[in-house]
């Protein structure tokens, strides 16, 4: 063995376990098992390798080494593009698609999350070195929980208020309150409307929330995962029964109608809640002088 | 958002002054004609009836 191979070898253990933590299966069914896992858990062991390197290169004053590592870095940009290419590809056979916004949102952190493997391995091996093999486990494990903590972005439950609400109609139209939504062609359809439909009212809490919501990209994110929690009433050809998510441009509030296939109040509400607000949608008016006095 | 088209439009004959154009226009004879016939095209174009409530049914693919 080579001599800093303890070093290495904890600190790539590490980075690894930190890797495969963070990959772990939900609703989303994303990434899909098992071969995704395949690649992802092979990507994450070549960054946990990098960032074990780091130190050892660096006691050995083996300084091109580290131009090495960054050209090896960049080979996780790969990552992002392959990510979003497959999604695209996939977009086509999803009866309520993800949308580009969410897309977008899923490669990225795919991509990070290499680096936040890479970024453990190395506060492993740079524990190791000072404080030896108890400690790197311990700290190492301590600061991959971290990231992993500082990288959970806010859902929908924290930036808006979910409520429940009727669907209204009037003559052929259908919407929540005061905002029409659709025109519904087909008498058959109103009444399932009507016996089954059932409208959410998504209420913004400040003007950050709103100039979120607001977002076309969250908006097809908010459909389509509820789709997948709640499941909708829906095919190819029965286009009428296709889940809406209309602004309130008077208050912001997110209006959304769908028929779901589990009625079921509760967790209609709490799904929406859980919900992640995407990292592209955010927008924060309030962040700025002129957008808080504006908001007076 | 895709860009909508109005595919076809159904109406009664007696609505033949409201329709035009260069879309295919169908005559029913009766309100269920009407009604029976927009279903049927709105599933196999797969697309959707709208009703602009005039007697005047447009199918629309989004």
């Amino acid at each position: 063995m080579f001599e800093y191979s303890r070093m290495f070898i904890i600190s790539l253990l590490l980075g690894f376990l930190a890797r495969a933590f963070m990959l772990r299966i939900d609703y989303r069914q994303f990434p899909s098992y098992p071969h995704s896992y395949a690649i992802h858990l092979t990507l994450g062991a070549i960054a946990a390798a990098l960032g074990a390197l780091v130190i050892p290169v660096l006691l050995e004053k083996e300084f091109i080494a580290v131009t090495f590592i960054t050209i090896a870095a960049q080979q996780f940009r790969e990552v992002r593009s392959m990510e979003r290419e497959s999604l695209a590809k996939i977009e086509k056979t999803e009866l309520i698609p993800r949308g580009e916004a969410y897309i977008e949102g899923i490669a990225k952190l795919f991509e990070a999350r290499n680096y936040l493997a890479l970024i453990s391995s190395f506060a492993t091996s740079l524990f190791y070195y000072y404080f030896g093999w108890p400690v790197a486990i311990i700290g190492g494990s301590i600061s991959a929980y971290i990231l992993h903590w500082f990288m959970k972005g806010p859902t929908v439950g924290d930036i808006a208020e979910v409520q429940l609400a009727d669907i209204t109609f009037k003559g052929k139209n259908i919407g929540i309150d005061e905002v029409i939504m659709m025109n519904v062609g087909e008498e058959e359809a109103l009444e399932v409307w009507a016996k089954e439909g059932i409208g959410i009212k998504i209420i913004p809490k400040d003007e950050d929330a709103r100039a979120t919501l607001a977002n076309l990209g969250q908006r097809q994110a908010i459909l389509h995962d509820l789709a997948i929690l709640m499941g909708v009433k829906l095919d190819q050809g029965l286009q009428h029964f296709s889940p809406l998510a209309r602004l309130d441009i008077d208050n912001g509030t997110l209006n959304i109608i769908f028929i779901p296939q589990e009625p079921d109040e509760l967790f209609i509400k709490e799904a929406v809640e859980r919900i992640p607000v995407l990292e592209s949608s955010q927008r924060k008016p309030l962040k700025d002088r002129i957008g808080r006095k504006a908001a007076d | 958002m895709g860009e909508s088209n109005i595919l076809a439009i159904i109406t009664t004959k007696n609505n033949r002054d409201k329709v035009g154009g260069g879309v295919p226009i169908f005559y029913a004879d009766s309100q269920e004609e009407m009604e029976e016939m927009s279903s049927l095209l709105a599933r196999i174009t797969l697309a959707m009836v709208h009703d602009l409530e005039n007697g005047i049914k447009i199918i629309v693919r989004h």
